[in-house]
């Protein structure tokens, strides 16, 4: 993914295409050049049939959210049922409470995860010794590289009755809590994991957008007398602001699928109320009981949800300070 | 370009106060001892569940139950590792995380690379189209259920490795960071090679590929520590424990350590405590590898990242 923002991305290469003058005379161009650069589209065969198979028919699949779907039966389903299952989710409350509980933590995590590594970036950027630096960058990348089953063993041991933070709070004369079983606890336990998972990697665009910032531009404001705090503020920010945009569009295009393999591992019943999320109910219902239609109108649902949140974003993004992923 | 931030990273800090007019007032100065200051605590705070681990792996049961283990190993003891290392499952399933390691990392670089490289050529006709069905793919899926029906049932891939090391293939991410290193090389050097009689295979494989090992080998290693890493589509296709990866062997010890632990209200029973001791050593086992290797491999991840983001 390009975070420059002027990319000439697919729309561009489309444009080219486009200008292409007269319906036979493609066409004869797509024969020559077929002819002449064979070999080169030969390259094409195996991506495609695996994007084929892989996702796009699995994408048609999601028809079976509007038809009946019987185990062993096509993919695809047996007859129409319209919106049945769409109602069936709309009117369950446990739906709703699993969207709410999304809604909450996909809010938390964006708000925390999103500006921290803009914060560390800056932190480190200030930083005078460059041994220190490489010392922070290559500790703080290194939980990126981590499984999401060692994490969540991790949180367990921490949060454990005689883990870590109970021995801390209990040097504090705070009984121990039993973290894992308490629904209260559960946001702030995985949106601490998330950042302590991906703030340090996330720094890394950042300080990779820092680096093209003309110095000239920290030069001239400190002849006209701007301080440290002002040359942050009026240089360095406006400089990551693209880098800044699109990443916010891409956590904003996820904010719906919020980490579900931690949340599965996390979750255990008695945290239901704020640990299952839509993703996780869905593999409950859709996997574990088998009710395929169910749970594929349900996935649809989030999907589509996520598709608009990413495409509004891209289009207010580029309204407002000119930068979009496309 | 690529650019290695780690050390390419021009200091900033230090172009902008050399000369300065302005100099560092007492607030600056307070702000950088807390810069400093802070930047340790993070690196602390990251590294303790590390730390706490390993103490955990060597100590005794006794220590870890009464809540005595942070940094140090107490009761310093080897044998939890010998339980484990002996076993054979664990072996097994470690085999099979590296097995689908390879099959997944060798599938997914043959599709990303073909691709990228078709991509990347400008007299490839429909070139955004080809770009555009890929990167549709990003945002919008066929989700977890219709998926599951063309694995499990149209395609009859339950407790088979194809469907552990083929459908997750290809990231859309590290397609577009291949493509745009391809788009770098010169036309100049292909029309050459083409007049010297090499065809599009034989520039591919003769000039292109050699000339691309760093990025190869970048995209390798994304892909190897994500296949490495996963678990959930073995844990969806897979019933025989046999064929489990180490995560999934992982996950099943720490499910029965909590589950022990939702049964006994959370109160240290022996159970949990063995549990965590064992997990522990798992847990250690199975970052090993990467844990080794990170120090070497870093700056590839980083360099491969900023490829990404710096279009060519």
């Amino acid at each position: 993914m390009s975070v420059t923002p002027t990319t000439a991305g697919p729309k561009a290469d489309a444009d080219v295409d486009a200008e292409r003058p007269r319906h036979i005379e493609r066409k004869h161009t797509w024969a020559r050049a077929l002819k002449r650069d064979w070999r080169l589209y030969t390259f094409l065969i195996l991506p495609i049939v695996f994007l084929l198979f892989f996702r796009y028919l699995p994408m048609a699949g999601n028809v079976i959210a509007f038809r009946r779907f019987k185990p062993g039966g096509s993919i695809f389903g047996e007859e129409w049922v319209g919106f049945y299952y769409f109602e069936m989710f709309i009117h369950n409350p446990q739906f709703w409470s699993v969207f709410w509980n999304t809604v909450i933590l996909g809010a938390l995590t964006l708000a925390i995860c999103f500006p921290l590594p803009i914060v560390l970036a800056l932190m480190l950027n200030e930083l005078r010794s460059r041994r220190f630096k490489k010392i922070v960058q290559t500790i703080s990348y290194l939980p990126h590289f981590m499984s999401v089953v060692i994490v969540v063993g991790i949180v367990f041991q921490l949060t454990a009755v005689n883990g870590t933070v109970n021995q801390v709070i209990g040097a504090f004369g705070v009984d121990p809590i039993p973290f894992m079983q308490l629904p209260e606890w559960f946001r702030t336990i995985y949106v601490s994991s998330e950042v302590w998972q991906t703030v340090g990697w996330g720094t890394i665009l950042y300080l990779a957008a820092l680096t093209t910032i003309d110095d000239q531009l920290y030069e001239a404001a400190r002849i006209d007398g701007a301080n440290r705090w002002k040359q942050t503020w009026h240089i360095t920010l406006p400089g990551i602001r693209p880098t800044m945009m699109v990443l916010l569009i891409l956590n904003i295009g996820s904010f719906m699928a919020v980490g579900f393999e931690k949340v599965l591992l996390l979750q255990n019943p008695l945290i239901y109320s704020t640990a299952d999320v839509i993703s996780t109910y869905l593999y409950r219902v859709g996997i574990q009981s088998a009710q395929f239609s169910y749970g594929t109108a349900i996935g649809l649902f989030e999907a589509i949800i996520g598709l608009v949140l990413v495409l509004s974003a891209n289009f207010f993004s580029r309204r407002a300070v000119g930068a979009s992923l496309w | 370009m690529v650019t290695d931030p780690l050390t390419a990273t021009p200091d900033i800090a230090a172009v902008r106060t050399e000369g300065g007019t302005v100099r560092d007032g007492t607030g600056y100065r307070i702000f950088r001892v807390v810069n400093v200051s802070l930047l340790g605590l993070v690196c602390v705070v990251t590294l303790y569940p590390f730390v706490n681990l390993v103490a955990k792996a060597f100590s005794s049961e006794g220590y870890i139950a009464a809540g005595q283990v942070n940094l140090i190993p107490r009761g310093f003891n080897t044998t939890t590792f010998t339980a484990v290392m002996s076993d054979p499952m664990f072996w097994t399933n470690y085999k099979n995380t590296i097995i689908y390691t390879v099959l997944g990392t060798i599938i997914a670089m043959v599709l990303t690379t073909t691709y990228a490289y078709a991509l990347s050529r400008p007299q490839l006709k429909a070139r955004g189209f080809f770009v555009g069905i890929a990167v549709f793919t990003m945002f919008f899926g066929g989700g977890l259920i219709p998926n599951y029906i063309l694995v499990a049932s149209y395609l009859g891939w339950r407790n088979s490795i194809w469907a552990i090391v083929i459908p997750g293939a290809l990231s859309v991410f590290n397609l577009l960071v291949m493509k745009s290193f391809f788009e770098n090389f010169p036309v100049e050097l292909e029309e050459a090679a083409s007049i010297d009689g090499l065809s599009t295979y034989g520039v591919f494989g003769r000039i292109v590929l050699p000339l691309s090992k760093a990025v190869l080998a970048t995209m390798t290693l994304f892909y190897a520590v994500s296949m490495w890493n996963s678990w959930f589509s073995a844990f969806l296709y897979l019933d025989k424990k046999e064929l489990f990866p180490v995560t999934v062997y992982l996950r099943s010890l720490i499910a029965a350590a909590t589950g022990s632990q939702e049964v006994t209200g959370g109160a240290g029973t022996d159970a949990v405590q063995i549990g965590a001791n064992i997990q522990s050593v798992t847990m250690l086992l199975t970052v090993l590898p990467i844990i080794c290797f990170y120090p070497f491999i870093q700056r590839y991840f980083v360099s491969g990242v900023m490829l990404g983001s710096v279009k060519g």
